[in-house]
This record gives structure tokens, C-alpha cells and sequence, in this order.
């Protein structure tokens, strides 16, 4: 009565073979896969190319030094699975420096000063999650207007780039944990790994990340099944907000000041690393370790042309360009094939 | 308004579970619902009846929390409610299930099963427990699918059937099926309705919404008929006749729909030896359709007939240049020909009408008359607009001849009930004067007036030398209009006969076991 | 009376006129002389006349995102174009012996012109051709070609000095300056390539609904080249415009957030992110608040800083004012006020 056909029963490599196929063409896994090969062929093109690329501390730095655009993905995969955008994060991210650097200035200590801001970007998200379910204003628009805002506040702020000096936060921002072997990370490395960790039970193991994969698969659908959408969907643009404003705060770890230009273009970063990461930009399809290993390809690229030295800079954009297009044909060539 | 008598409560539960009582719904010019009094009993199948703009729809809203009511009062095993949302509706026992089946294609049939309820272990979800349990439910409705594979993996027909073990696994008190067999075969719809009467004979009441009569017959126990949004009244099945419910659910006498019949056995043109308008060769797609010969005469109406997923649309895309074949050959008046998009087809004057007409169909915000003049517009190119007074022509004489409701040709047509949509498609086909026209489910979802009209016109179109190609689940539909019958099956064609005498029990014979290498009065 | 009252408020335009005059009525208070225009040398000049002239360049830009908007699209690249189209015709009149020849001026105009056309190409392949969503298309023309027009301009900020040149973005003909004027040209051609051709309703329908208009024999490869390369030449236009007027290429600055200046006009305008209907007058509505806005900034005496925090303002105030939750809730009020007032729903 079900009208499933059944084939002849296939042999052990055929399954394999069969499967390995079917994980390759499937919307959910393909764009993964091949981003993790990608980044594996470019890891060992390097390693072939440069000597000292192979070592340990190039892999690590990676971590170091896309801390920041780590935790932005996270939140950046949230929001996009469930079909929306936030285009505000890299100006969240410049005004959360600049009022960590103003609040030291003024003698904040850090302990109050970093709860404090998570939870003002948090609440900055909560709004435009509002302005984007409550009164149906594209996410592109309402993101785009809290960009507006967040960079417009930077300059009230301060016009010019304030430094920070409180040594508390110093000594938390280049303090460096040995790992052996010469090898070492910061603290926001750890952080970053927490929240990729947070990030991953929460999308898989809770009602509330089932619930954003809903309503990536159909907003209407998910509900009429009665689940949370409204509240579902205010809180994944706070969940990008929180994650900018720590972002923020492990940017200026980084560099130890506050500066209103900083952070532009940011966002599309993001949106890359999650793009080439493998979540579609529809909805629905993604995982936060995907987005993880995009900023990690973006980094390694960045990495090599550093280590090239004699491209500019300029061609980063370039290539970030043309991998944005490779990995966006993959995407449409494997949804197609599902339709 | 005087009382309507009711029929008595089933003896085994006197007391209804649900009682909507004199509920008033409107929405700016129009009345959907007028004081209306309606009231499900546990253990019954009841069935809901009404054409399109009766108020079923809003009704089954007022019940599930999608809309509030007006005025009027709703009691729920007892007690008075309002509900707010659906959850809230979900929370108190009434459980829903759609015919687009409303649920997510990116999530495994577990989670889908689950959703919402997924059972938690130290606050995470418990993906084992998860597994068994939907395990357990769909046993009982016999599908064997992997919980753990994608819903958008399964086919529709499926994808229903566990929109349905939600609902059970919710344990609802109420289940409302919107249309459940749409997209269903014969043996689904048995298994289904085994299904219900078991839910039903468990205590549940359950609200089956179909089109289908022989369904409605078949399956419910007590039926309420609406009318323009007002009650006309509550029957038990045994009770009332097929052709009285009709005459409740449109307030005409349908006469005319025997009349029809007797058109079509004095019209027969088609004669085996003149060159058929369209000729299909081989025509197939890999994994649509598989090498399927057709061929259509001028002024001849044949009908396409078999069950969904049987390939009947699939040709039909191939014939009208929606999708492209792979393998076979077309000709027209013998000309070889290859279509490779629409343009090509309506080039060729082959228009298709598709089944599914909100999606592929109307361009809902534009209005009446920009969707009329859509297709001919498109033939005409880019810097050749139709002169505005052509337009209203055109616009109002469809309006005029398919009895277009609103006669307005500035109408939106996103406002129009299903019909009249339907019915400004058929204007935008018939605009650009087709020699052959597909009309793929064109009655689907439309009441029983409108569809009288659309058939009358199918008639009309044959005599004046159209040749159509009509496709429908419904088979008395297919019988009445169609000079030969094409019957597919699992992807490939199995018969094509004149319709001489056929009668409802030859075609599903067919359709069942029929093959195309039997000579079962086969014309090649 | 009241019917057309009713229509008035109900038009798309009606919002987005109420801020213009909003903000005209703040500009004249603050400073009296507003709507005064002079003759100077037998040019306008005056407080209306910066503003159209200064929003020309993004006006012309957003008149060329409408179209691509109603198609369900939407165009990130234009300000890289306009970089881009600005560093062409900077480098060639950088590289002529004379700069300032006429027929130089015009092969760097062409130049710019024509390459803008093979970007809008390009976009409209990905989005037509490859079937890549709009935002991504572009997203990389965005990202990769501000690195190309720095490739071009080597990185410098390039100054040429060319008075032919000079007039796009500063002269004046008949009194009026020659940017109004581009600007009221691309708004002409745009309307009546559109409304006086079946594009206009074409555009809309493969908008609306691309899958019935596929079926119903509409081109749409077509017409999604032709409002991408529209939209590549408006950025040319407005990118040259920009260049002109500074006399100088910078090719990281120059029409920094045009895009999204743009993409604020057609929405303030009332078109419909989501594609489908458009309304040219609208987005011309839109550009004009946006430019007094700025203007106001620097009228008012508000450090010009804070203009992007008023852009946001408005931006929600706009969203929130076309939100259909309020446009419900208001016909909500409306309807109680007509029940209350004795009247009952009318009953078909």
C-alpha cells in the first residue's frame, strides 16, 4: 500500500558507493563535504608550496585570528537558517569596540564592562527580531536599518579610535595558553570553541534549534504545527546580536582598541564563510561546523596570500569572490537535482 | 430564521464535543460565516459540505484558532473557549491535517512526527526515544518508511499519510482531514479509511472534508451542509440522497449536467484516417514519463485517465512544451516539430492549463485582465503592447463568457475564490486561440456550478474544431467529455480507446490491470 | 469626498510624501530661506536645487534597482560598478595627452559606459543563466569588483583635471545643472520603456509569479538581462556623475552604501522587496527623502555624523508605517470607529 519500490539488494561496495553518492548530491551534506576537501587540498597546496606552512602554530593561528569571525558565523548560520539575513553584524560588532573602549576609558571595570555589552547587542537583536516578525519588515531591510544605526552610534561615540589601557582586559586579550610543542592559543579561541559548542547542542538537541530548522523548511507549515515561530524567530536575530557583540569583544582582544571604521564588510565575511560552509541561503539546510570550517577556508586563503607576499591584498576580494561563486553553483547544482 | 431540525445525537456519546454556536465571521464586504450552528459528536465521522464561498474553509478556521469569531460562542468538551492560535486549538485536541501537507520537508519523518513534543532526556532531545516512538505510530498506520530518512525524500501520497500519524500521535479529540485524499490512490484511500474508523470506534471525532461524494458516502456518518456561508442543514448519511445533498450544496437543479453526456455521442468528428493534429512518437523523459504514443484529431476531446503519479500530467507537460523530452518525436499535421519551452508550444498554438494553478498558474497580485491578456502579450514580445481598449475587449468578453465573478477586469485576482481563478487561466488560454489546449485538473477543487460551465465549455471548444486534451482524477468527468481515453499507468500508457460505452468499472479495470499489449478494443 | 480621501491615504505614496514634507516643513522652520531659489550668473541655485542635484547620482542609481527589485532581485553591486565605471574614465583621460578634449572625454565616458554593460551582463548570466539567487550574484560582483577598481586605480586616489569632463558631475545647461537633467533622462527612459511597452507588466508578472510566467510563454531570460544591465549603466551613470563632480577616482570611498541608499529609495517608494509591482514615482519620492534627510542633518546643525543613525530612523519609521501589522491594526481601528458610529459590516 506504500508505493515503495524495492530494488534487488545491493552488494557492500555498491552500498557504500551508493551512499557516499547519495552524501555527496543531498542538499543538507554535499556543500560540506566538499568545503571540508577544499579546505584539505588548499591546506596541503600550501603546505607544498611554502615550507613551514605544515607547522602546528599556522593551524592554530587560524583560530587566533578568526576568533571573532568564528563566533560571527555562529550566529550569522542561525539567521540564515531560518531563511533570514543580518547584514548589521559587522556594525555591531565596531560599536561593541567602541563601547568597551569608552567604558574602560571611563574607568568600567572589565568584569561589568563585557556582560554589560553582550547583553546591550543582545537586546539591539531582540528589536530588530521584533521589527522583523511582529511587523513582517524583511530581515534584509530591518538588518540593514540596525546597521545604520549601530555604526551611527560608533560616531557619537567617538569620531576617532579610542585605546585601551585597563590592564585587567589587556592581560585577558594576549594572554596565551600553552598547548606543547611550542604551540599556543588565547583565551578567545576558548570562547569561540564554547560558543561553536553551545551552538551545536542548542540547533540539535533543543525544541528551540529544531524549531529555527522548521522554519527554515517552511514557516507557514511549522506553524501550523503549532510550534513557536514568533518567539522562535525574535530570538535568533538576539542570538545574532549576542554573538556580535561578543565578536566585538574578542575583536578588540585583538586589537586593543575601539575605532568606528573598523569592521566594514564584515557581514559579507560572514555570510561567505557561512555560504561556503554549506548552509543554503534559503533556510532549512546547514550546519554551525560547516560555518566553521568556512571561516577556517577563508583564513587559510588569507594565510597563503600573506605568505605569497607578493599579491595585494586587493586579490583577496577577488578570490573571495570567485569561491563565493564556485560554492553558490554547487548549492543550485545540488538543489536542482532534488526538485 | 427558523430553527432548523437536527437529527438526534448517537447514542453512545449524546453530548457533543465540539458545539459551535450561531458564529458570525466577516471580513470587510463579505459575510463568511452567518450565525451558523455546528456540532461534532465523538465517535462520529462527520462531514463537512458546501461548495467553494459555502464557508467550510472559514469554518474549520473558527475551529482551529485561526480565525476568532465574531459573534456566537464555541463550546469544547464542555466548556467555552476562544481559541487564540493554532497551538493553543493543537493544546486542547484538535488536530488538523492539511491537503498541501503542511510539514517539513528538511526535518526526518521522526521529527516531523514530533515536532514540538520531542521527548527530552536531561534536556536534550532524546533522538532514540524519538525513533521508537514514531516507530510505534507509523505501525499503526502500516508505513514503512525510515524514521530517520528526510520527509522530502518520501512522495506526497506518503508525506499525507504521516501528516496523518502527527495528528494520532497528538491524540487528538477531534482530527479534521482538509481534502486527505487528493493525492491518494484507491488502496491508500482504503487504508486511510480503515485508519479513520478505527480512530473513530477509539472515541475520536473526526471531520472529513472532501469533494468527493462516493468518499463522503462511503465514509461519513453525519453530514452538515453550508451554503453561502450559511447553514442549510445537518443530516446522517443514510438519511439524505446524493442528488439532494447537491441540490443543498447549490440550490439548483443540475439537469443540465446529464444534458452533456448526450452532446458528446452526437458529436463524435474524429475519423481514424485524417491526419491527427498532433502526433506523439516515443515521447518520454527520464524519470517522468517512459515512451508514450498519443495522438490527438482536430475537434476531438480526449480524455486522460489514471491515477496520480501515473504519468498523465507528466505527458501532458511533454505535449505542451513545459518540460522537455528526451527521447520520441512530436509532429503537427505532420510536421516534425521540437518544443523545447512554452513559447515554443504556444508558438505552435498548444496551450496547457496547469493542475496546479496558484503555483504555475495565476500571477495573483496583477489583475483580471493583465492575467487574461498574460500569454498573448508574451507572443506579441517586448515593444508590442496590446492597445488598452483590445485589452478591456478581451477582458470583458471572458468576463462575460466564462461568467467571471467579479465582472470586474480590475479585480486582483488573489481575491478570487479558486473558481473564478480558474476560470481567468482558462480566458488566458483561450485568448491566444489554441489549436490544441491541455487542461490539466482545470474542475479540481471547484463547485459543482463552475464546473458544469468549464465542461459545457470543453464541449463547446471540440465542436468548433479545438482539439483538448482533458485530465482528471475524477472519472465520470473524464467519461462524459472525452471522444477516446488515454489510460496510464506506473509512467507508461496502457490503453487508448474510443469512449464507446466505456463505463466507470471498464476504465478502473483498466487503470488497475490494463496493458497496453492486451487488445482490450485498442485503436492504434 | 471622503472616498477619495480614502484613496489618497491608501496610495503607496502617501507615506513617503508625508516625510518629504515633514522634512521640508523642519528645513523651513530652521532656516526660513529654504524654498528660495536665486539666479546667479544664469544658474539656479538654492537649498532645492542641492538637493536634487546631490541626489542625482543615487536617484539615478535607485531608479535602476527598481526594476531589478520587481523582479524578485536585487542588485548589491551597483556602488562597486560605480567605482569601477569612475576608475575607468579616470585612468584613460589619466593616460590621453590632452584630458580635457572633448573626443577624449567621450572615449572615457563610452569606455566606462561599455564596461558597465559587460558587468551587467555578467549579473544578469549568474541570475538568468546559472539560476544563482540575486543577492548572492551580485554579492560577488560586489565583493570582487571593488578590489578590481583598485586594481585599476592601483590604489591611488587618481585626480585628473578636465573641464569637459567636469560638467557631468558641475555644469550647468540652461541654468540647470546637467546631473538634474541625466537624472530627469533616466527616469524618462525608464518610465517609458517600460509603461509604453509591455515590459512594465512583463517585469511585474516574472516578479509576481516566474514559474506562471514561464508557462504563459514570457521571456524572462530576457527581461533579467535587461534590468541588470539597466542597473549597471544607472551605477555607471551615477558612478561618472560622482567622479566628475570631485574630479578625482577613489576607488574604496566613491559611492560608499549607494547600494543600500539605493535600495532604501525604492523601498521608502513603496515598491516591494519581495518583488512585483513597482512604482518609478516612487522611488524618485524615495531618493528625494533621503537627500533632504541629509540635508536636514546639515540644516539643522546636527553633526552630519549622526546621519546615519537618522537613516535608520526613518528607514524603521518607513518599514514600520508600510508594515502590514499596522496597515491590519489601522483598518482595525477604522472598522471599530464605522461600528461604533452605527454602521454595520456590509453583508453580501
Amino acid at each position: 500500500m506504500s508505493t515503495l519500490i524495492k530494488a534487488p539488494a545491493p552488494t557492500q561496495t555498491q552500498r557504500m558507493l551508493q551512499r557516499t553518492r547519495s552524501a555527496f548530491t543531498s542538499p543538507k551534506y554535499g556543500p560540506v563535504l566538499v568545503t571540508a576537501i577544499l579546505f584539505v587540498v588548499v591546506f596541503i597546496a600550501g603546505g607544498i608550496r611554502y615550507p613551514g606552512f605544515f607547522a602546528g602554530q599556522v593551524i592554530l593561528n587560524l583560530f587566533v585570528d578568526n576568533a571573532y569571525l568564528i563566533v560571527l558565523a555562529v550566529g550569522m548560520t542561525f539567521v540564515i537558517l531560518t531563511g533570514g539575513i543580518d547584514l548589521s553584524v559587522g556594525a555591531v560588532v565596531a560599536l561593541s569596540t567602541m563601547m568597551v573602549a569608552s567604558l574602560l576609558q571611563s574607568g568600567v571595570p572589565a568584569v561589568i564592562v563585557i556582560p554589560v555589552i553582550i547583553v546591550a547587542t543582545t537586546v539591539l537583536g531582540l528589536l530588530v527580531g521584533l521589527m522583523v516578525h511582529h511587523f513582517k519588515v524583511q530581515p534584509f531591510i530591518a538588518t540593514l536599518a540596525a546597521m545604520f544605526l549601530a555604526r551611527g552610534l560608533c560616531y557619537v561615540i567617538s569620531q576617532s579610535s579610542i585605546s585601551i589601557s585597563d590592564e585587567s582586559f589587556i592581560a585577558l586579550a594576549v594572554s596565551r595558553i600553552p598547548l606543547g610543542g611550542g604551540m599556543s592559543i588565547t583565551w578567545s579561541v576558548v570562547i569561540a570553541l564554547v560558543i561553536v559548542a553551545v551552538a551545536v547542542w542548542t540547533l540539535h538537541r533543543t525544541r528551540f534549534g529544531r524549531t529555527v530548522y522548521a522554519i527554515g523548511g517552511g514557516e507557514h507549515s511549522a506553524q501550523l504545527m503549532g510550534l513557536p515561530v514568533a518567539r522562535t524567530k525574535v530570538l535568533v536575530y538576539a542570538v545574532s546580536g549576542l554573538c556580535s557583540g561578543l565578536a566585538g569583544i574578542l575583536f578588540s582582544f585583538y586589537t586593543l582598541s575601539g575605532y568606528p571604521l573598523t569592521a566594514i564588510g564584515t557581514e559579507l565575511d560572514a555570510i561567505a564563510a557561512v555560504v561556503i560552509g554549506g548552509t543554503l541561503l534559503a533556510g532549512g539546510y546547514g550546519f554551525v561546523l560547516g560555518s566553521v570550517l568556512g571561516v577556517l577556508v577563508l583564513g587559510i586563503i588569507q594565510t597563503i596570500i600573506t605568505f605569497e607576499g607578493t599579491l595585494s591584498s586587493w586579490w583577496t576580494k577577488i578570490f573571495i569572490g570567485a569561491l563565493l561563486l564556485a560554492f553558490i553553483g554547487l548549492q543550485r547544482v545540488l538543489t536542482r537535482r532534488k526538485t | 430564521m427558523t430553527e432548523l431540525s437536527r437529527p438526534a445525537a448517537p447514542a453512545a456519546h449524546p453530548d457533543p464535543i465540539i458545539e459551535i454556536r450561531d458564529a458570525s465571521i466577516s471580513f470587510p464586504g463579505i459575510k463568511a460565516l452567518d450565525k451558523v450552528s455546528f456540532r461534532m459528536f465523538p465517535g462520529e465521522v462527520h462531514s463537512l459540505m458546501g461548495e467553494n464561498g459555502a464557508g467550510k474553509s472559514t469554518l474549520i478556521k473558527a475551529l482551529t484558532g485561526v480565525y476568532q469569531i465574531d459573534s456566537g460562542s464555541i463550546v469544547f468538551d464542555g466548556a467555552p473557549v476562544s481559541f487564540r492560535s493554532t497551538a493553543q486549538a493543537q493544546e486542547a485536541g484538535i488536530s488538523t491535517v492539511y491537503q498541501e501537507v503542511n510539514l517539513l520537508p528538511n526535518l526526518s519523518v521522526a521529527e516531523n512526527i514530533m515536532l514540538g513534543r520531542e521527548p527530552r532526556r536531561w534536556g536534550s532531545i532524546d533522538y532514540r526515544a524519538m525513533r521508537a516512538q514514531s516507530r510505534v505510530v507509523l505501525d499503526t498506520l502500516g508505513l514503512d518508511v525510515d524514521p530517520e530518512s528526510m520527509l522530502g525524500s518520501h512522495s506526497l501520497a506518503i508525506q499525507q499519510l504521516i501528516s496523518i500519524a502527527r495528528a494520532i500521535h497528538i491524540n487528538a479529540k477531534v482530527l479534521i482531514l482538509d481534502e486527505p485524499t487528493s493525492s491518494l490512490d484507491a488502496d491508500e484511500v482504503a487504508e486511510l479509511f480503515r485508519i479513520i474508523r478505527n480512530l473513530r470506534d477509539d472515541g475520536v471525532a473526526i471531520l472529513f472534508v472532501s469533494h468527493f461524494l462516493d468518499q463522503v458516502y462511503e465514509i461519513a456518518d453525519r453530514l452538515t451542509v453550508l451554503r453561502n456561508g450559511r447553514l442549510v442543514g445537518e443530516h446522517l448519511t443514510p438519511e439524505i440522497l446524493r442528488i439532494e445533498l447537491v441540490e443543498k450544496m447549490i440550490g439548483k437543479e443540475i439537469g443540465t449536467l446529464e444534458d452533456l453526456e448526450q452532446r458528446v455521442r452526437e458529436n463524435d468528428q474524429s475519423t481514424p484516417e485524417s491526419v491527427p493534429f498532433l502526433r506523439a512518437t516515443g515521447i518520454g523523459r527520464k524519470g517522468s514519463v517512459s515512451s508514450v504514443d498519443v495522438r490527438i484529431g482536430e475537434g476531438e476531446v480526449v480524455g486522460f485517465a489514471g491515477l496520480l503519479g501515473s504519468g498523465r500530467t507528466e505527458v501532458a507537460r511533454l505535449l505542451g512544451g513545459i518540460d522537455r523530452a528526451d527521447t520520441g518525436t512530436l509532429e503537427i499535421l505532420g510536421d516534425g516539430i521540437r518544443l523545447r519551452t512554452p513559447r515554443h508550444a504556444l508558438s505552435r498554438r498548444i496551450a496547457y492549463s496547469s493542475e496546479n494553478r496558484r503555483a504555475e498558474g495565476i500571477v495573483d497580485e496583477l489583475t483580471v485582465r493583465d492575467n487574461i491578456i498574460l500569454a498573448l502579450q508574451a507572443d506579441r514580445g517586448w515593444f508590442r503592447p496590446i492597445p488598452r481598449k483590445r485589452q478591456d475587449e478581451l477582458a470583458q468578453s471572458y468576463i462575460e463568457a466564462l461568467h467571471i465573478r467579479p465582472a470586474n477586469p480590475d479585480a486582483i485576482v488573489r481575491n478570487l475564490s479558486g473558481g473564478n481563478q480558474q476560470k481567468v487561466l482558462l480566458g488566458r488560454w483561450l485568448a491566444v486561440a489554441p489549436r490544441l489546449l491541455i487542461l490539466d485538473e482545470p474542475t479540481r477543487g471547484i463547485d459543482i456550478g463552475a464546473k458544469a460551465e468549464i465542461q459545457k465549455l470543453v464541449i463547446s471548444l471540440a465542436e468548433n474544431g479545438m482539439s483538448v486534451i482533458f485530465i482528471s482524477a475524477e472519472l465520470e468527468e473524464v467519461l462524459r467529455l472525452s471522444h477516446r481515453i488515454v489510460v496510464m499507468r506506473d509512467r507508461r500508457k496502457v490503453a487508448d480507446l474510443d469512449n464507446d460505452d466505456l463505463t466507470i468499472d471498464n476504465l478502473l479495470a483498466l487503470i488497475a490491470e490494463g496493458d497496453a499489449d492486451e487488445e482490450l478494443g485498442e485503436t492504434a | 469626498m471622503s472616498a477619495l480621501l480614502a484613496r489618497i491615504v491608501s496610495s503607496r505614496l502617501f507615506w513617503p510624501l508625508v516625510m518629504l514634507a515633514v522634512l521640508f516643513l523642519i528645513n523651513v522652520i530652521a532656516f526660513p530661506g529654504f524654498f528660495s531659489i536665486t539666479v546667479r550668473d544664469g544658474n539656479l541655485y538654492g537649498s532645492l536645487i542641492d538637493i536634487l542635484r546631490n541626489g542625482a547620482p543615487m536617484m539615478i542609481v535607485a531608479i535602476g534597482m527598481t526594476l531589478v527589485i520587481a523582479t524578485r532581485g536585487i542588485d548589491l553591486s551597483v556602488g562597486a560598478v560605480a567605482a569601477i565605471a569612475g576608475s575607468v574614465a579616470c585612468s584613460i583621460l589619466l593616460g590621453a595627452p590632452d584630458p580635457a578634449d572633448p573626443g577624449t572625454v567621450a572615449i572615457a565616458i563610452l569606455t566606462a559606459v561599455l564596461i558597465a554593460l559587460v558587468l551587467g551582463t555578467w549579473n544578469g548570466f549568474l541570475v538568468a543563466v546559472v539560476g544563482i539567487q540575486p543577492i548572492i550574484a551580485t554579492l560577488i560582483l560586489m565583493t570582487a569588483g571593488r578590489g578590481a577598481a583598485m586594481l585599476i586605480t592601483e590604489g591611488q586616489i587618481l585626480t585628473v583635471n578636465s573641464a569637459p569632463f567636469k560638467v557631468l558631475g558641475a555644469g550647468f545647461v540652461w541654468g540647470v545643472p546637467v546631473a538634474i537633467y541625466l537624472a530627469a533622462g533616466v527616469f524618462l527612459i525608464a518610465v517609458l520603456f517600460t509603461r509604453r511597452t509591455a515590459l512594465g507588466m512583463l517585469i511585474e508578472a516574472v516578479g509576481i509569479n516566474p514559474e506562471a510566467s514561464r508557462q504563459a510563454g514570457v521571456r524572462a531570460r530576457g527581461l533579467l538581462f535587461l534590468v541588470y544591465i539597466f542597473a549597471a549603466l544607472c551605477a555607471a551613470v551615477g558612478g561618472l556623475i560622482l567622479t566628475a563632480n570631485t574630479m578625482a577616482a577613489d576607488a574604496n570611498n566613491v559611492a560608499l552604501f549607494i547600494e543600500l541608499d539605493a535600495i532604501l529609495a525604492v523601498v521608502i517608494g513603496g515598491t516591494s522587496l519581495a518583488g512585483g509591482r513597482y512604482s518609478l514615482v516612487g522611488t524618485v519620492v524615495g531618493a528625494l527623502v533621503i537627500q533632504t534627510l541629509v540635508t536636514t542633518v546639515y540644516t539643522v546643525g546636527i553633526p552630519p555624523i549622526i546621519t546615519m543613525v537618522f537613516k535608520a530612523v526613518v528607514v524603521t519609521l518607513v518599514c514600520l508605517l508600510q508594515s502590514p501589522t499596522t496597515n491590519e491594526a489601522l483598518a482595525a481601528f477604522r472598522r471599530r470607529l464605522a461600528l461604533r458610529a452605527g454602521k454595520e459590516a456590509v453583508s453580501v
